[in-house]
């Protein structure tokens, strides 16, 4: 069964892709990649369900 | 007095001379400008050029389109249809160029004796004093000086007035450069925008295609920070990249420019008796529309405001919130519009990872498709002002305080169609809702217009749209924003609205 939320949750998504990309500026792609992790690992915590960590894992390795 | 007979400043003059105030405008050119600028026009603009007389004209000439398409690569990854609500006068958006909307504006100028439109004189001093301005025009024939009272600079984004008077502007500029021609090209593409990420004719960038009346096309191709400017706008060049994109269709280029695009605005919009607006005052990318489109509601703001004042109906110190009322609206669109162009032109690579992953991610994830940027488009500003009466109940409905009416369909009394915006005239209208009780007059200086009497809303449509309840009262300011509402009308709290829309009340 899905657990996983992809409708959109954000009132204001764009406000959300700001943070995201203010986050990265004038960062590397290597302290960029270094940074998602980071966040990465934050959100998993977070969200402390492994089966929809699974599910994230799952959509985002089946994107090209 | 206004200096720029460009869309701005002709809806600002024409404005004024339609609450009786004389206005001189100038402008350096000998006729409307050519070429290809805005072609976007808004809901909210085409209500304002309704009232002023050429609304129904624009939306005849113009393409209406509500469709917008997003593609990445081949892929159709996100579509939106831009019609908020069934039953308005105006459509979402027109697309037609920026001389014919002039044209219109010009035409509609010349029939109102209050405005007196000089071509060929150029502002050359700008003299402040406290109770007016005094002027130095430049003529053909000549230099003239001239006192007014105020001076409206409608005069864009190289604005003289600004430099004469020395002003700057705060914000940012976008490294990357951006490839705008219009062709003229028989083609039955469907009429709706269409804007790629990353397409196979024009790789690693973006492209952006519009359809303008008369068989003409809007291309806008992202050609990077690198680019340059001069070497690519020779037809030759331009004309292949087109060639990528249309394949063996035949066009003629109309216009070609390459430009890099700003955020930015001046830090006050009033400089004593010096007013800006429009791209004089500050300027935005044309992702979203809401350049000229802002412009245009920057001079509907200003208008009734200056006329109150000049007439006495209210103080100077009103014009101050035409300053704050329009700085947040410029902020509102200056965000807008530079979280369009950091989606469309990101800044690193670090930066196009992320928004390609946005991208990759859309087709699967409803969630990154509402993150997918091309441009926001223009909406009307929702005041956040003192101007306003907050509610004392709650409403629901479509309407917001701060905001324009939402237009609506009705019935006149003898059963013929009619829209609820079309019958609000240029001053302070109270809109109620019939409840059976007798009907008490409206405070002196305030139109009533009653729904179920006067008006028809056999539907119940506008109701909604209010969240009306019978006995409900709306007072609407001369630019149509709602400012008061009430369950109940009560006659000295509506003057007393209307008031603290004038300024009075602080």
């Amino acid at each position: 069964m899905t657990k996983l939320i992809t409708a959109s949750q954000f009132s204001d998504p764009d406000a959300a892709y700001v943070a995201l990309v203010e986050a990265r500026r004038h960062l590397s792609e290597a302290e960029a990649a270094a940074f998602d992790t980071r966040l990465a690992l934050i959100l998993a915590n977070h969200i402390g369900d492994i089966d929809v960590l699974k599910e994230a894992i799952a959509l985002a390795k089946g994107v090209k | 007095m206004v200096v720029g007979a460009g869309p701005v400043g002709l809806a600002a003059s024409i404005d004024l001379a339609l609450r009786g105030v004389a206005v001189v405008l100038i402008d350096d050119a000998d006729r409307i400008g050519e070429g290809s600028r805005g072609i976007c026009w808004s809901k909210r603009t085409l209500e304002i050029c309704d009232r002023l007389g050429v609304g129904e004209k624009l939306v005849a000439q113009g393409v209406t389109w509500k469709l917008g398409k997003v593609f990445h690569g081949d892929d159709l990854v996100f579509a939106f249809d831009l019609l908020p609500e069934d039953g308005h006068k105006m459509p979402a958006f027109i697309n037609l160029q920026q001389f014919q909307v002039e044209k219109a504006l010009v035409d509609r100028a010349d029939e109102l004796d209050l405005v007196d439109l000089r071509w060929k004189n150029r502002l050359i001093a700008v003299e402040p004093h406290n109770d007016h301005v005094r002027l130095t025009i430049d003529t053909p024939d000549g230099p003239y000086s001239l006192e007014a009272d105020w001076l409206i600079a409608a005069d864009g984004a190289r604005s003289s007035t600004r430099d004469l008077l020395g002003l700057k502007f705060s914000g940012v500029t976008f490294e990357d450069k951006f490839l705008i021609a219009d062709i003229r090209m028989a083609a039955d593409f469907p009429t709706e925008r269409r804007f790629w990420f990353d397409p196979p004719f024009h790789a690693g960038q973006s492209a952006l295609m519009h359809r303008q009346p008369d068989n003409i096309w809007r291309i806008d191709l992202q050609l990077g920070p690198d680019a340059d400017a001069t070497e690519e706008q020779k037809p030759h060049r331009v004309t292949a990249r087109l060639k990528r994109m249309l394949g063996d269709r035949p066009f003629e280029l109309e216009w070609i420019s390459v430009y890099r695009f700003n955020c930015r605005r001046l830090d006050r919009f009033l400089h004593g008796r010096v007013i800006f607006i429009g791209d004089a005052a500050h300027q935005v990318s044309p992702f979203g529309a809401r350049g000229a489109n802002s412009g245009i509601q920057d001079a509907e703001n200003l208008a009734w405001k200056l006329a109150a004042v000049l007439k006495g109906e209210a103080v100077p110190a009103l014009l101050g919130t035409y300053e704050t009322e329009r700085i947040q609206a410029a902020d509102e669109n200056i965000a807008h519009s530079t979280r369009s162009t950091d989606f469309i032109a990101p800044h690193s690579a670090a930066e196009r990872v992320l928004r390609n992953a946005v991208l990759a991610l859309a087709p699967r994830a409803e969630f990154a498709r509402r993150m997918i940027n091309s441009g926001r488009l223009s909406m009307a500003t929702v005041y956040d002002s003192a101007l306003l009466t907050p509610d004392e109940s709650p409403f629901g409905g479509s309407a917001r305080l701060g905001a324009p009416l939402p237009d609506c369909r009705v019935r006149n009394v003898d059963g013929s169609e009619t829209y609820v915006l079309e019958n609000i005239g240029d001053g302070f209208t109270v809109l109620t809702f019939k409840n059976g009780a007798a009907a008490q007059p409206a405070p002196e200086g305030v139109c009533r217009l009653r729904i179920g009497d006067d008006l028809i809303d056999p539907e119940g449509l506008l109701a909604r749209r209010l969240d009306a309840t019978p006995g409900a009262a709306y007072l609407l300011r001369p630019d149509h924003h709602l400012c008061a509402r009430w369950r109940t009308f009560d006659r000295g709290k509506i003057a007393a609205a209307r008031d603290r829309a004038l300024g009075k009340v602080q």
